[in-house]
Order: structure tokens, then C-alpha cells, then sequence
């Protein structure tokens, strides 16, 4: 069941490609399509690195790919929170040979720009002393300087050459784990990609950043301040956690992201825009034995570089249960989550299973509960991972209150549910059910060739096998009832929670004359 | 199990605004340009496309009207189907707005007199397989879609529903306790009151394509309404369309006995729909919780049998439809004042879509970035469209075209969309061959008889006291307010449980 309320972090083509057993004709269905797989699978590691993988589906004349980098906001270092994708932002502003009349004088002028970026940035940070008057001055310096570089741009042309070329869905997405950029194209075009996103990975340009930057900023607002729920999760995650990075704005803090600089951008690229960093993937009408010596040709231009280093944070054991009320002109939502553990985790199907049981449809525990047979809620559920799944996350309820219902009472009706799950087993048929249902979702996933590219590469990246996306079923196979009251009484404890609701309050009077009309 | 990850599309919205078709793929082979002005990209061969001919569903005319399309696909053991059915909201009853979205709900929540809406989700899960229906605009649909090997079963349950709903009561709340729920939360998203409002200026409050279901509307509808709404639209011409792994001959005699067994349809009703354009000047909401302003420019648009609409695409691709436009170059890339702007001129299948251009900024530059979005908008009108800008267009619309088919699903929607509206099978490619003839200078005369920015209405919606400068400063007249309160239903009504108080 999709949510009507919340933009809740869906599971998309990846995610549904978990599951375990059920009626014959899918395991015979899965074996099928794991071996047919194999056969029409080529993964190669190239020198520098970078792993490629293409995988032959000749339904149409078209192909997908994607480009996933292992690395996102969460390495975001201090100070430069939403860094990773401002970065993401600048992989669309061209090369030295897309998107400028004359690179080399181009560079130059974008040399002068960081110059009078870092003398405004100077005086702006000034804790005492600053000369409004000279920040003015050095203000309209950086403007200059940009001015004078942008006379050397061909805006967008990177994005042009693609979609006069045909690019459908052309997007990228940054993820507090992970970056990933993404289209499809007619097949002849497969040499025009692999010029285009290999010059994008390995000569990124630092053009336009300061326009982009406001562009971003301008992101920020739609998703998160003038956004309830937005607002909601901001805060929801800041409260949750006190050491790692999935507590930090994935898109930034204004005063942080507002403030990054081009240079910085390019040193987070340096570090983690690396081939050992890198798998890309292709899906479609190719053939391994042509394209993969094309691709090699142009993927080898991606720097060599070591893996980047693993984050030390771990996010300390939670003390006490924690809970954040926002007073809002929007109607009342209440969301709480408790930390678990990360994908690698031997348990991490179990906590699927409980989320498909809690979550799944119009047979979930939690709609029938709180939605058909309380009548307090619109939609009630539970997920997990969330914010990520690299490092150790969050299983997070929801409840959207039918009018005239309060977050209190989807508190209380969600931890009658977790009680339930801790005191006793769930039906066979529930569990039997969740893993049919993650069987058949992982074969429908097979049919779409961006999201096979999508589920492909990240498999890749995140077990060195893209394989895993079948095998993951064995450990889905494995939940019994026992390990999810294991899990449930482990993870659902009290001093392991954080809540946060909204709770409607009128609009607070912004200080103003206007005679507001409340 | 990899997870929902946190993601930031870099533009979840306006890939491609314009809702015109775009489709099936020509080569573009680069001229032949002297060596030294050859950019790098323009020196790898684009080779010949694989050959690629769609494939086509089987139709079958049965000889009550009823039209079945079989779409063959054997990758995946699934097998899935719907049913098209004449008739949706805009043909609902004003004083019980919101009829059809609880139809939608309660159809297949209270399942049919064998067999209950909640046994029936614990038969379809436990098989991983699905029954939905639908309400939407112009049309309901019931939709199935299950493993090859349940195929048998879950028709039989599907076509039952069709057949022998059992609508209750109970599900029928469950429905209007959901509705109240979106109707009490509905302005709490800047986004979604801009859309909304910005549609009730095109075509009235009233109208049957805006007007919105209230607490006293979906309060006031009854199972006898939801059983009288299936009776009369159930007898319309059915459209079928089923895709999948199965035997060909054998799901035709099936579905010729099925469907085969019902009555002649009847014609759907004509309707007579006015629509006169938009007041023009500036409307505006205030909303205090937000830090940036959604402005909509909107104007009325047309439908598809317009022969315009090609060029009017071509005329939406350089207006607004995807990086290298001219909205995009100007406002985000070049300004940067908006992450979200774009748009272009509407087409829907039988009745005037809408001119929607949409820009979100910060309440400081409100005014400036309505005014450069304006003046993009008028540009169409003094800055005449250069080959580049054509050519531009044209390559990503045509280029992109095989999109609209590449898969066996899509061609049979396609299908099934155009013997719903009445269109011929062969809309797509008649619509790619104009495409393909669309010069400058048509671009040119549609943006003259189409675009008349002094006739567009506007709406903020944004926080007042920080959109300085004011409004005013657009010199498009005083700002209209437009009062966005949830009208609370009169005491005694049905409505459930509404929210006591509203701003």
C-alpha cells in the first residue's frame, strides 16, 4: 500500500528484490533467473578499480544504466553537511571539453573566482571586526570573478547532448550512503554515454558552482522548511542520534551548505569519485562481447585511487527514550524509531519480515489495527533501514491520525502492536506470506531495465557480488518466528526510542503589523 | 535487504512537464561539419538502430461492444489485466463530491457477496497477487495481477467484483474516514494548494474537473450511491487489456466467454463542458510556515485533436521541457532563483488541458522570479525560435519517442488509452510524422495564436509578511486573496469526525 500522507522513503527496485520461499512455481521461476542471469551477467575490474557490469536484455532497442558511487552525505566532512550532493549537483556542469568555449581560459577565471570566494569567506566568518562595507566590496569581487568565468559557458550543454540524444529519466540522486546517477537511451548511443559519464566522473569542471549553490538552497526550502513533514524528519533524525552522520541534515544546514565552496566540492570528488569506489552498470539491448571493451576504454579515464577510509563513528548505545513535540499549522503526525543494526547484520531479514507483517497492505498488522478495526489512523506502519542501510539505522513507526485523533494515542496503539510482536509468535501464515510476497516482488523487479541497473550495481557495491540480489533469499528463507520475537524484544525497548510528532497549533503570529487573520 | 534510501533527486519534478506525447527514435546522424569545428561528441558514430517493431496486442470486437486487447509476454510467469470503464468524477454529482474516490475504495474493500474485501487480502497476499480498483477523472478501473499459475483463480475472483459487488457500509466509512483525512490535511503542503487553486482559476471553483470533495460531500454519500454509480457505468463499453505469460488461444475463448456473456453497451454520454479562460491578475494565499513562494502562471490549454499539438510540443520542449530550455537556462541555471521551474502548454485526450508554468523560490525573490519567468513566457512571442532551439527540441522529443514503447506493457496502455478516448491506433506515429514537419515558423504562429501572457492568471502561494518586495510590485493589479478555509460541515451531517478547527 503506498502512502497518501507521507513521502516516506519507498521501497524502490532495490529494495523489493528481498524474499524467500513459497509455492513451487516461483522457486523454480527464481532458479531459472538466477542461472539465466549468470549467463547473460559480465562484471569486469578494471585497473583502475572500477567495476562494470552489463547485463543483456533485448526486449527493446534501448538501454539503462547507473553510475553508483559509494559515498554520500554521510561523508559529508564537519561543517559541510549536504557537500556530497552539491558535488552531485556539479556533475552536470561538463568537462573541459562539454560546456565551455575555451576550457583554458575558463580555468583561469574559475581559479579567480575561488580566490575572491575565500577573501568574502574570510571577512563574512569574522567573528569580530567584519566591515559590512568590505564584505560589499569583496562580494561584488566573486560576482565579477563569475561573470568573467561564465562568459566562457555553454550552460547545460553536458544535460543537452544527452537529451537531444535521446536520454529518457535522465536524474541522480544523493543518498546519505550513496550517490547515483542514472538514464536510459536508445542502444546506438552507447558510445555517447560512455563519453558522456566518464568525462563527468573523471573531469569534473567546478562551473557555475555559486548559481548552483542558490539552486540548492532553493532544494532545501521545497523539501525541508517550507515542507511539515519535511521539518518533521529533519528534526525526527537530529534528536535520534547523537554521533553519526545520519543525524545531520542529508541536504545540509542553510548555514553549512550555503557556504560550501567549489574547492571543497572538488576535494570530495578527488577522494571519493575513485574507480575502487565506483560500479557502473548497464542493462538492456547490449551485448557483453562489444560494449564491454568500449566501456573499458572510456571507464579507464576514472582516476586510480585507494578506497576511501570506513567512517570510525558508531552511534553510542541510546541512553534514554527521547521525544521532540513540534507545534505546527499542519494537522498532528507521530513518527518513533529505534536504532538497529546495519544490513550486514546476520538479522537484517528479520527485521524485513517484521516491517512486510507490520507494513505490507491491507493484511498488515498495523493497518487492520489501527486503521480497520480502531478507526484512529489513515495509515499506520513500520520500516526499516531508515535514514540508510550502510551503517546502523533506524526501525521507524508511523501513524497519520484520522480528524479528531492525537499522536498519543498512535503511540499507544503502536506499542500494543510491538508488545504483540515480543510476547507472542507471529501466524505461520504471516510469515509464509512475507516470504512469498518478497519472492514474487524480486521477480517482477526483473523486468525493468533501470531499475535491474539500479538493484545491480548497489548489490555490487554493497556485497562485492551482484549476485546477492538472489541469494539474499536464503537468509529471508532462514526468519522463523523465534528470531522475530528475538529481535523484537532486543530492538523495540523503551530506552531505545526516540519519538516525534507534530501536534497542530495555530500560526504562531510572525511578530508583524499585517493583522494576521487567525 | 538493501533499503528505501534517502534520496535526493536532483529534479523529482519537471522532467518533462509538458504532458504531450513524446516518442519513437530517428537516427540523428551528425552533419557532416568540417573536421576542425567537430566537437568530440559529434565524432562517435551513432550506427543504425536494432530494428524494432513493437509488438502489437491481439484485439478482439465482441459483438456486444466490448473491445479486449491480449498482450503476449512471456519473460516473467505473471499475468495481469484491467478493466476500463466509462464515467469518473467530473460526472459525479456536485453536492456529493468525492463519490468516485470512495467508489474506488469501497468496491474492493467490501469484495463481493462470496467472498469478503478482507478475505479476499488474505487470499490475494498469501499468492502475492492483487485486485485494485479505481476512481479517476473520466473513468474507473478494476486491475488484477498475479503468478501464471494463480492466473485462473484471480480472474474468476476479478471478473466476480465486476460482476457482484457487495458494497458495505462499514467499508464505505473506512473510505470517508480516509477522505476527511486527505480533505482536513489538504493545506498543509504549499505544493499541493498551489496545484489545486491554481487548476480552480483555469476552470472555476466549480467546475466538474476542480471542484473538491468537502466533509459535508463525501458525509452525504451512501452505499445506495456507490451500488446506483456501479449499475450505471458497469453497462458502458468495457475496455480490457491483459499482458502476460499465457496461451493465447486459450485466454481468448476465455475471455470471449466471460465478457462475450454480457449485455450490448451502452454509448457513453456526451459532455457539454464550457470553458472559458482564466480572469487574469494575481491571486494570492498566504501561508506563514514556509520560507519560499510556489507561483503558478496558468492559462487554459487544449485537447489532442487539436492540430496544433504537435508544434505546441515542440513549442513546450523550448518553453520549458528539460535542461536546455529556455525557463530552465534563465531562472535555475542562469538566475539561480528556483530549483523546481517548468511547464508548458497542456493537451488532454477530450477535453482543454491547462497552460501550467511553475517556479518555487525564495519569499525575497518572489517577484523577480515571477517576473523572469514571465518574461520567458512572453519571450515565445518576441523572440523567435532559432533552428538551433528547434533542432534542440525536435532531437530530444523524437530521439526519446521509442520510450513510449519499449515495453510490451506501455504499447498495450497505449492502446487501451487511445480506444478510451476514441483515437486511432495509429495516433503515435501520425504524431511523430508532424512532429517531425514542425518548422521555426510554425513554432512561431502557435506561440502567437496560444500565448498571451497578459491573459494568464497568477498565484502565490507563499509568506506574506517576507515577500518583499510586495506583489503589488509585478504591476499586475492588487492581489486577489483566495480563501483556502476547510469549510466545516453543519452540525447532524454524516461527515466523520471532522477537525474541530481550521485557520
Amino acid at each position: 500500500m503506498q502512502s497518501r500522507f507521507l513521502p516516506w522513503p519507498r521501497v524502490g527496485a532495490v529494495a523489493l528484490m528481498a524474499a524467500v520461499l513459497a509455492g513451487t512455481g516461483l522457486n523454480s521461476a527464481l532458479a531459472q533467473d538466477l542461472k539465466s542471469f549468470e549467463q547473460r551477467i559480465t562484471t569486469k575490474v578494471l585497473p583502475n578499480g572500477l567495476t562494470l557490469i552489463v547485463c543483456e536484455r533485448p526486449e527493446a532497442p534501448v538501454f539503462s544504466y547507473s553510475t553508483f558511487i559509494d559515498a554520500g552525505d554521510v561523508n559529508d566532512p564537519s561543517g559541510e553537511s549536504g557537500l556530497a550532493h552539491m558535488f552531485e549537483h556539479l556533475a552536470f556542469k561538463g568537462t573541459s571539453e562539454i560546456g565551455t568555449t575555451d576550457y583554458a581560459a575558463e580555468k583561469v577565471a574559475l581559479a579567480k573566482v575561488e580566490t575572491a570566494n575565500d577573501a568574502y569567506e574570510a571577512e563574512y566568518l569574522k567573528p569580530v571586526g567584519r566591515d559590512p562595507q568590505k564584505l560589499a566590496a569583496l562580494k561584488k569581487a566573486v560576482q565579477d570573478d563569475e561573470a568573467e568565468a561564465h562568459k566562457y559557458v555553454v550552460p547545460n550543454q553536458f544535460t543537452e547532448i544527452a537529451q537531444r540524444n535521446g536520454a529518457e529519466g535522465l536524474n541522480a540522486e544523493t543518498g546519505l550512503d550513496n550517490t547515483m546517477y542514472y538514464w536510459s537511451m536508445p542502444e546506438n548511443r552507447l558510445e555517447l554515454w560512455a563519453y558522456l559519464e566518464s568525462g563527468r566522473l573523471a573531469d569534473t569542471v567546478p562551473r557555475e558552482f555559486y548559481k548552483e549553490r542558490d539552486v540548492v538552497m532553493e532544494e532545501r526550502r521545497m523539501r525541508t522548511d517550507s515542507n511539515p513533514e519535511g521539518r518533521l524528519f529533519e528534526q525526527f533524525l537530529a534528536t535520534a542520534y547523537v554521533a553519526h552522520n545520519y543525524g545531520r541534515s542529508s541536504i545540509g544546514w542553510p548555514s553549512e551548505v550555503s557556504q560550501i565552496t567549489a574547492t571543497e566540492a572538488m576535494n570530495f570528488h578527488k577522494k571519493y569519485y575513485v574507480g575502487s569506489n565506483v560500479v557502473v552498470s548497464v542493462v538492456g539491448d547490449v551485448k557483453a562481447s562489444e560494449a564491454m571493451p568500449l566501456l573499458e576504454k572510456y571507464f579507464s579515464r576514472v582516476p586510480a585511487g585507494p578506497k576511501p577510509e570506513e567512517m570510525t563513528t558508531v552511534e553510542p548505545k541510546q541512553f534514554a527514550e527521547k521525544s521532540i513535540t513540534i507545534h505546527d499549522p499542519s494537522q498532528p503526525i507521530y513518527m518513533e524509531g529505534y536504532h538497529r543494526p546495519d544490513y550486514r547484520d546476520p538479522d537484517d531479514a528479520v527485521y524485513d519480515a517484521i516491517s512486510d507483517i507490520l507494513s505490507n497492505g491491507r493484511v498488515s498488522r498495523m493497518y487492520r489495527s489501527l486503521v480497520r478495526d480502531q478507526q484512529i489512523a489513515a495509515e499506520a506502519a513500520g520500516v526499516s533501514p531508515y535514514p540508510g542501510d550502510k551503517y546502523p539505522s533506524l526501525f521507524v513507526f508511523f501513524a497519520v491520525p484520522l480528524p479528531g485523533h492525537m499522536p498519543a494515542e498512535m503511540a499507544a496503539s503502536i506499542h500494543k502492536e510491538i508488545d504483540k510482536l515480543r510476547t507472542t509468535d507471529v501466524t505461520d501464515e504471516e510469515l509464509a506470506m512475507y516470504k512469498t510476497r518478497q519472492r514474487a516482488d524480486l521477480l517482477r523487479g526483473l523486468a525493468d531495465n533501470q531499475g535491474l541497473a539500479n538493484a545491480l550495481a548497489e548489490y555490487q557495491t554493497r556485497y562485492g557480488d551482484w549476485r546477492e540480489l538472489f541469494k539474499q533469499l536464503d537468509r529471508v528463507d532462514k526468519v522463523t518466528k523465534a528470531d522475530i520475537r528475538r529481535v523484537a524484544n532486543q530492538v523495540f525497548v523503551t530506552g531505545n526510542r526516540t519519538t516525534a510528532s507534530i501536534e497542530t497549533a495555530p500560526p504562531a503570529a510572525p511578530e508583524k503589523k499585517d493583522g494576521d487573520a487567525r | 535487504m538493501m533499503s528505501p534510501l534517502k534520496r535526493i533527486p536532483l529534479r523529482a519534478r519537471f522532467v518533462r512537464t509538458s504532458s504531450l506525447l513524446a516518442v519513437v527514435s530517428t537516427l540523428l546522424i551528425p552533419a557532416a561539419l568540417p573536421a576542425q569545428q567537430q566537437k568530440p561528441w559529434e565524432k562517435i558514430p551513432i550506427p543504425a538502430l536494432h530494428e524494432f517493431k513493437p509488438q502489437q496486442p491481439k484485439r478482439i470486437d465482441l459483438k456486444n461492444g466490448i473491445v479486449i486487447f491480449l498482450q503476449e509476454d512471456h519473460e516473467l510467469p505473471f499475468v495481469s489485466g484491467s478493466i476500463l470503464i466509462p464515467g469518473g468524477s467530473r460526472d459525479e454529482d456536485a453536492s456529493k463530491a468525492g463519490l468516485i474516490g470512495l467508489y474506488g475504495q469501497a468496491w474492493r474493500t467490501s469484495g463481493t457477496a462470496k467472498m469478503n474485501g478482507d478475505q479476499l487480502d488474505d487470499l490475494l497476499e498469501s499468492k502475492a497477487a492483487h485486485i485494485e480498483t479505481e476512481g479517476s477523472e473520466d473513468s474507473t478501473s478494476l486491475a488484477w495481477d498475479s503468478l501464471k499459475a494463480d492466473a485462473d483463480q484471480v480472474f474468476s475472483l476479478a471478473f466476480d467484483l465486476l460482476l457482484h459487488p457487495s458494497f458495505s457500509a462499514e467499508k464505505l466509512q473506512l473510505a470517508q474516514q480516509q477522505e476527511a483525512t486527505g480533505i482536513v490535511r489538504r493545506n498543509d503542503d504549499e505544493g499541493e494548494i498551489a496545484e489545486r487553486e491554481s487548476a480552480k482559476l483555469v476552470y472555476g471553483a466549480n467546475s466538474p474537473y476542480t471542484r473538491q470533495p468537502e466533509l459535508s460531500t463525501i458525509g452525504a454519500v451512501s452505499v445506495a450511491d456507490l451500488k446506483a454509480w456501479h449499475d450505471s457505468t458497469i453497462g458502458g463499453k468495457l475496455i480490457i487489456g491483459i499482458s502476460g505469460d499465457f496461451d493465447p488461444v486459450a485466454m481468448e475463448a476465455k475471455m470471449r466467454t466471460a465478457f462475450g456473456a454480457l449485455p450490448p453497451v451502452k454509448p457513453t454520454p456526451a459532455r457539454h463542458d464550457v470553458f472559458p479562460p482564466p480572469k487574469p491578475g494575481v491571486s494570492f494565499i498566504n501561508k506563514e510556515d514556509v520560507n519560499q513562494s510556489n507561483v503558478e502562471i496558468v492559462g487554459l490549454g487544449t485537447d489532442r485533436h487539436n492540430p496544433d499539438v504537435p508544434t505546441l510540443a515542440v513549442m513546450n520542449e523550448i518553453l520549458g521541457g528539460g535542461f536546455a530550455s529556455r525557463l530552465f537556462q534563465k531562472v535555475r541555471t542562469e538566475l539561480g532563483l528556483a530549483y523546481a521551474v517548468g511547464g508548458g502548454f497542456g493537451a488532454a485526450y477530450d477535453h482543454p488541458a491547462t497552460f501550467r508554468v511553475e517556479v518555487l523560490t525564495k519569499s525575497a525573490s518572489t517577484v523577480d522570479a515571477t517576473k523572469a519567468t514571465l518574461a520567458e513566457i512572453e519571450s515565445l512571442n518576441n523572440r523567435p525560435v532559432t533552428e538551433e532551439e528547434l533542432k534542440r527540441a525536435k532531437d530530444s522529443i523524437l530521439n526519446s519517442f521509442l520510450f513510449r514503447y519499449d515495453t510490451r506493457d506501455k504499447v498495450l496502455a497505449e492502446r487501451v488509452r487511445l480506444e478510451f478516448y476514441g483515437y486511432p491506433a495509429d495516433y503515435l506515429e501520425t504524431y511523430k510524422a508532424n512532429l517531425e514537419k514542425v518548422t521555426a515558423k510554425d513554432v512561431d504562429a502557435v506561440a502567437k495564436k496560444y500565448i498571451h501572457a497578459d491573459k494568464l492568471a497568477l498565484l502565490v502561494v507563499g509568506n506574506g509578511p517576507e515577500i518583499k518586495p510586495p506583489l503589488e510590485d509585478l504591476s499586475l493589479g492588487a492581489p486577489r486573496p483566495v480563501d483556502i478555509t476547510i469549510p466545516q460541515p453543519s452540525k447532524g451531517s454524516g461527515a466523520p469526525g471532522a477537525a474541530e478547527k481550521e485557520q
